[in-house]
């Protein structure tokens, strides 16, 4: 519709224009225009019916290797800004003290001692806790240690995630809303020659992404400006509105960098914008920057959530699989939430169940069923959500099952793809020739191979694994992509490599645990261990060519490393971890 | 009481409470912002300045701790493996969200100065210590490497 408006202002014919690197031309005539001069004409144009697209072969960018980031030179400088670096006049630093226990509350404070310290401007209650106003951010942080204060836990969790886990595993024994169901799985387990069972628990676990959550209010009672690494920016402008009387269309919201997110960021109930909020309105038209800290963004909840699986399946005298059955319990992560409607299904939340239903494997018989549990610690997705726990569940069963066959983990899973689940299948067969696939092996490294399927794309991995002092270490990884066009390789290879990485982190070290009486027991890096340099694989990833449409690739590296070093782990020890982590402190 | 050290080659006069620790002092009170704040109990290396040439935690190093002492935070180093350094992440794409990158840089910049062809053992035992939560190792020992190419040639 440009050219076609342009070839209208020229006079010329429609045919003999180009469009290169922004700038519509006509050669002949010497015309040539940006897009913004024209596209209002464009706008005016009727629509075409069919319009024939660029072929792939002429793309210039799409596709194109060797673009840095716009990003990489600030960032590898320092002088990219981030919400913790935003100062304005007269901005006063804020540190919340919050309850010790979700669902807890303020009971009482005695701010005397905290405004004592100097620096200390003010201590004020807010909903979330107790806010200490300082000129700096030390001074907060001293004046906030300072503070006295008692806590109504009447509405508190005060159990320990174990004793949650507990309720978990007994829900997972109990029939529970069925998610997706073909053919009589309680018959096809009867007459199995042969039936397996597992459960599998998966700890809450932090984002600990590295710049903890922060945020600058600057406000009058005309306007008011945010700064913050907010993901759903249109939940936020309405939180600022009504807590600081400003008009709606009087709040702008900057969108800044953020430090790591991996879900964090988005709150549906818009929790740490909502303190933010109430930090600002209760200090009065100023500038205020909120500043949690690392202790603050790993207890404040919003969890991957406790997840157990519990499955069970049998094989016929032949090896093939009769029946299978997959029970899921966890906090849905939608329910309470704006996006309840649109992500409940039948009354299963389809967060909790993706990836355990629609697998590219023929399985007859089979179910998948879930059970909510409800308490007050608040879950929230984490880099890959569901799919998190599922791929682990379903690829690390089906492996031990394959293997109970004696069928081969990768010629056992294409046997089982379906005609329709081409794209699986490419990647599975991709991947096993880039490791040379020929078994798990028998020597110091062992191969382990995981197909997962997620945000539209197709990703299979098989991981070499160590066994050092008794526990995994992972050397290599291989891993072939099919996430339609690529529009960004190096892009895409580095989100892999660092959702491999995020995988790998969890698979090994992250867990979030609750003491007896309900408190976080996990709080800095010191006791929430996430992966270092040192145990970070080679990576190699495939992308395969496609035509179809672009789909994920943020979060499709996570699911399948966990399950495919467990596989290859179960080689050395006979067994599949039926916890994460593998490593515990 | 006021401590007096030099930041990046410039004298400075720091007149806040002796147990601030440096890295407060560099943000909030010299607006030096490119040190970051992940931990606050050195475990995790974002934080990272140099202190008389050595890679420090400025997050547990007390403004008491550093009169007279020369600091150079990421706004200030200089010289061929600093270039070489940062010209490597850039070509790479090594950093994504970028929040540790500040503190990646210093430590590989140092370890460069002092061992210009890094082995991989050193090269890990070097970056180890620095968390990098979108997991950008393998670019990191990438672009340490590739530093390391640069400064030969
Ligand atoms: S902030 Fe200093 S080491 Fe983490
Ligand atoms: S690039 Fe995000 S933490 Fe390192």
């Amino acid at each position: 519709m440009l050219v076609e408006a342009a070839a209208r202002l020229w006079s010329v014919p429609a045919g003999e224009i180009t469009v290169t690197a922004g700038v519509v031309r006509h050669a002949a005539s010497g015309m040539s225009s940006g897009f913004g001069a024209i596209a209002e004409r464009a706008a005016g144009l009727e629509m075409p019916q069919n319009v024939t697209l660029k072929d792939p072969a002429d793309f210039t960018l799409i596709g194109a290797e060797g673009i840095t980031r716009l990003d990489a030179v600030e960032k590898a400088r320092g002088l990219a800004t981030f919400t913790i670096d935003v100062m304005r006049d007269e901005m006063q630093v804020v540190a919340v003290l919050h309850p010790p226990k979700f669902g807890a509350k303020v009971a009482s404070f005695d701010p005397v001692e905290a405004l004592d310290v100097s620096g200390v401007l003010a201590v004020r209650e807010i909903p979330s806790g107790i806010a200490v106003y300082a000129v700096d951010t030390y001074s907060a942080l001293r004046g906030r240690e300072a503070l006295v204060a008692a806590w109504d836990e009447s509405a508190a969790e005060t159990r320990s995630s174990e004793e949650i886990e507990a309720e978990f595993i007994a829900a997972a024994r109990a029939p529970a809303t069925v998610s997706e169901e073909t053919g009589d799985v309680e018959a096809a387990l009867s007459e199995s020659a042969q039936t397996f069972e597992a459960e599998y628990v998966f700890p809450y676990l932090a984002h600990a992404a590295m710049e903890p959550l922060d945020g600058v209010v600057e406000w009058t009672p005309e306007r008011a400006e945010i700064w913050s690494a907010i993901q759903i920016p249109t939940v936020a402008g309405p939180v600022f509105s009504a807590a600081l009387g400003v008009a709606e269309d009087a709040v702008s919201v900057h969108t800044m960098y953020a430090g790591g997110s991996f879900g964090r960021r988005a709150t549906a109930s818009g929790q740490f914008e909502a303190e933010l909020a109430a930090v600002a309105a209760a200090g009065g038209p100023g500038a205020y920057k909120l500043q949690w800290t690392r202790e603050d963004d790993m207890t404040q909840g919003y969890y991957r959530p406790l997840t157990v699986h519990r499955l069970r399946a049998g094989l016929d005298t032949d090896g093939n699989i009769t029946g299978w059955d997959n029970t899921i319990v966890n906090q849905s992560i939608a329910f309470g939430t704006i996006f309840e409607q649109t992500v409940m299904n039948d009354g299963v939340d389809r967060m909790a169940v993706e990836g355990s239903v629609d697998l590219p494997y023929g399985l007859p018989r089979r179910r998948v069923s879930w059970a909510q549990m409800i308490n007050p610690v608040p879950v929230l997705w984490w880099r890959a959500v569901g799919h998190t726990h599922t791929a682990y569940a379903t690829e690390t069963f089906l492996d031990e099952l394959l293997a109970a066959a004696g069928r081969d983990a990768v010629q056992g899973r294409l046997e089982l793809i379906t005609p329709d689940r081409a794209r699986d299948r490419a990647v599975l067969e991709r991947v096993a020739d880039m490791a040379a696939w020929s078994g798990p092996g028998n020597g110091d490294r062992r191969l382990g191979v995981a197909l997962h399927k997620s945000f539209g794309s197709y990703v299979a991995q098989i991981a070499e694994v160590e066994n050092r002092d008794g526990a995994p270490h992972v050397t290599r990884v291989w891993c072939a992509v099919d996430c339609g066009v690529a529009v960004t390789p190096d892009i895409i290879r580095a989100q892999i490599e660092g959702g491999i990485g995020f995988g790998l982190s969890a698979a090994l070290y992250e867990q979030l645990t609750l003491e007896p009486g309900g408190t976080v027991r996990e709080r800095n890096y010191d006791s929430y261990r996430v992966l270092g340099l040192e145990d970070m694989p080679q990576i190699i990833v495939d992308i395969r060519p496609s035509t179809d449409i672009p789909t994920g690739v943020g979060e499709i590296g996570t699911p399948p490393i966990a399950p495919a070093v467990a596989n290859a782990w179960r080689s050395f020890t006979g067994e599949t971890p039926r916890r994460l982590p593998m490593i515990r402190a | 009481m006021a401590t007096r050290l030099t930041v990046n080659g410039t004298p400075v006069t720091l007149d806040v409470n002796p147990d601030m620790p440096l890295l407060w002092a560099l943000r909030d009170h010299l607006k030096l912002t490119g040190t970051k704040f992940g931990c606050g109990i050195a475990q995790c290396g974002a934080c990272t300045v140099m202190l008389d040439g050595v890679p420090t935690r400025s997050c547990v190093t007390p403004v008491a701790a550093v009169e007279d002492a020369e600091v150079t935070t990421i706004e200030g180093i200089q010289g061929d493996a600093a270039h070489a350094v940062q010209k490597a992440w850039a070509d790479l794409n090594v950093a994504q969200c970028g929040y540790c990158q500040s503190g990646q840089v210093m430590v590989a910049t140092e370890l460069l100065q002092n061992i210009p062809k890094p082995s991989d053992e050193e090269i890990d035992a070097a970056m180890g210590g620095n968390i990098c939560r979108c997991a950008t190792y393998a670019r990191i020992r990438k672009g340490v490497r590739a530093a390391s190419d640069a400064l030969e040639a």
